[in-house]
């Protein structure tokens, strides 16, 4: 039995080696750092956050850093007041708010914000008019825009979400969103919705769509990283980390990071645009 | 020296209740401190009675207190009579065995947390009642109410249960002697007694029912409108203050919160002193 362990105990340390070894290029910069990072904010940054936190604590155990989710508002808003390091955003700061808190602003992907539907559903396209009317609440059937005949439940975000703004500005042009809407508090939680209701329809992250749900082509453009990128896809919008003043230290190494080649990498892996 | 450490503990309990006593004041003059932008100018009439439209600068807390009472007093038209059954089942005409394993469930119930019944309402309840009533995304008031009938239940149940063990079983005994069955000594001789009791319990649930945030959060749907039917969906307070709480913090948006949690830290004093009186009345009899 020892015999027959010994080697593949060897293998695995080895491959374990080889892999860490070919990949620390870009997390040279960790070495021999300790601390504790905070991060909080944007619910749709959250893959990334963990991925990246995830290479960076397995190379370097010393560091610890904590990812929370909370909304854009709650990202700049913590990120302002110095509760955490780092405060993702889904959409640019506004004026007033990088003023007030001298905040930076690095932003390292693109997102499509994509409107889904539950597979099960046949509806695949839909115009932006149509998009309006449904959110409006003036189309209340599924069997109007080419589905079945069954009631169309809405799904919206809550008011602190960036997703939201930028799909009730791009999408919906500011227009009314009906009273009957249920409210999701975040990414995740949606797409579990809308992949748990048959007739329903709602909106998320570009990268966070898988097979649970079916996105939907708006104005005859499916949403998609070749797409977005380049700029055929309507709803956009970036992808946005936070400090309050210059970052030193852990905090700048981590957004130095996110612009390094396997930091683009890990933001496309996750389904977003690279920004370089 | 005993009387010495008898005071020095009694100054200390004494300071502990100030200090509790203290917080609990505290909290209600910051939720009122923050609120006031919205109060100046006579607008807190405007708030109390229109509707919930940000992007227009209304800031209404209407719908939501209407959504509040609805799904709260729903649960309660659903555990009240649940826990009665229960109750009765456990202490009154129960066997040994059968309502002690009863008695011991429901005492595991009551430290169940929250978001479990949450969790398991989205994937287990709210598509059954999809199927069931056909229309609608199944995230409404009875969904929502019917979770929390079950969360609140169990300490309705363990208060029943108290208020009718505390019934002089002299009065039970009597009542038996004169040939009465276990349901006629129930209903003539245990009830009246424990009326008080009932009456606090109800009003302590339907506190506990009025101020859970996260079955209401995750099962209601959360839209901002008066319910009109049993399936619409609805946004109670606590709710609302969790979705808004991350808002822009200077905004007026984020002022309404505290407008929400000073109607709902009034709604919940006004319940517990409620059960308070209800309680000295017994005390007196």
């Amino acid at each position: 039995m020892q015999s027959i362990m010994n080697p593949l105990l060897g293998a695995v340390i080895f491959s374990l080696i080889f892999c860490t070894s070919a990949m620390a290029g870009d997390l040279d910069s960790f070495k021999g750092d300790k601390g504790e990072l905070a991060i909080a904010g944007g619910t749709a940054h959250i893959p990334v956050m963990k991925e990246a936190a995830r290479r960076i604590m397995t190379a370097n155990p010393e560091i610890r850093i904590s990812i929370a989710g909370g909304g854009s508002g709650a990202g700049v808003k913590q990120a302002g007041e110095g509760l955490v390091d780092i405060g993702n955003s889904g959409r640019k700061p506004s004026d007033e708010e990088i003023a007030k808190y001298g905040l930076h602003l690095f932003k390292w992907a693109i997102d499509g914000v994509a409107i889904i539907v539950n597979p099960g559903n046949k509806v695949r396209a839909l115009s932006q008019e149509q998009v309006k009317d449904i959110f409006a609440g003036r189309i209340s059937n599924w069997k109007k825009v080419g589905g079945v005949d069954k009631q169309i439940n809405l799904y919206s975000r809550d008011e602190a979400s960036s997703t939201r703004e930028v799909f009730w500005k791009t999408a919906l042009q500011e227009r009314e969103i009906v009273a009957n809407v249920n409210i999701i508090a975040s990414q995740g939680a949606m797409k579990a919705t809308v992949s748990q209701d048959p007739f329903g329809i709602g909106y998320i992250s570009a990268g966070f769509i898988d097979e649970s749900v079916a996105a939907v082509a708006f104005d005859g453009v499916m949403p998609s990283q070749q797409t977005v990128k380049e700029g055929k896809y309507a709803i956009t919008r970036g992808l946005y980390s936070n400090t309050k003043g210059e970052p030193v230290g852990l905090t700048k190494k981590f957004l130095e990071y996110l612009f390094t080649v396997e930091g683009q990498q890990i933001v496309a892996e996750q389904g977003f645009i690279p920004v370089q | 020296m005993i009387r010495g450490c008898e005071r020095a503990v009694e100054r200390l309990f004494f300071g502990a209740a100030f200090i509790s006593a203290l917080i609990t004041i505290s909290i209600f003059g910051f939720m009122f401190v923050f609120g006031l932008p919205l109060f100046s100018g006579g607008r807190f009439p405007e708030i109390m009675t229109r509707p919930w439209a940000p992007h227009l600068g209304v800031f209404g807390i209407y719908p939501m207190i209407a959504g509040t009472f609805a799904v709260s007093l729903l649960a309660m038209v659903f555990a009240f009579p649940l826990s009665m059954g229960c109750a009765v089942l456990i202490s009154v005409t129960g066997q040994g065995r059968l309502s002690r394993l009863l008695r011991r469930t429901v005492e595991i119930m009551t430290g169940m947390p929250t978001v479990i019944y949450g969790f398991v309402g989205i994937f287990l309840l709210i598509p059954l009642v999809r199927g069931i009533f056909g229309s609608g995304s199944g995230m409404c008031v009875l969904s929502a109410a019917l979770v929390l009938a079950v969360l609140v239940s169990p300490t309705m149940i363990l208060l029943f249960c108290d208020s009718f063990e505390r019934v002089p079983p002299s009065y039970g005994h009597a009542a038996l002697a004169a040939g009465a069955t276990k349901i006629q000594r129930f209903l003539h001789v245990t009830l009246p007694c424990a009326g008080q009791g009932i009456i606090i319990a109800f009003t302590l649930s339907l506190g506990r029912a009025i101020g859970d945030t996260l079955i209401a959060l995750m099962l209601a749907g959360n839209g901002v409108q008066v319910p009109a039917s049993l399936f619409d969906s609805v946004r109670t307070l606590t709710a609302h203050i969790a979705l808004v709480f991350a808002a822009d913090h200077d905004s007026l948006e984020f002022r309404a919160i505290f407008v929400c949690g000073m109607s709902l830290y009034l709604l919940t004093a006004i319940l517990s002193l409620l059960a308070r009186r209800a309680g000295s009345k017994r005390r007196q009899q």
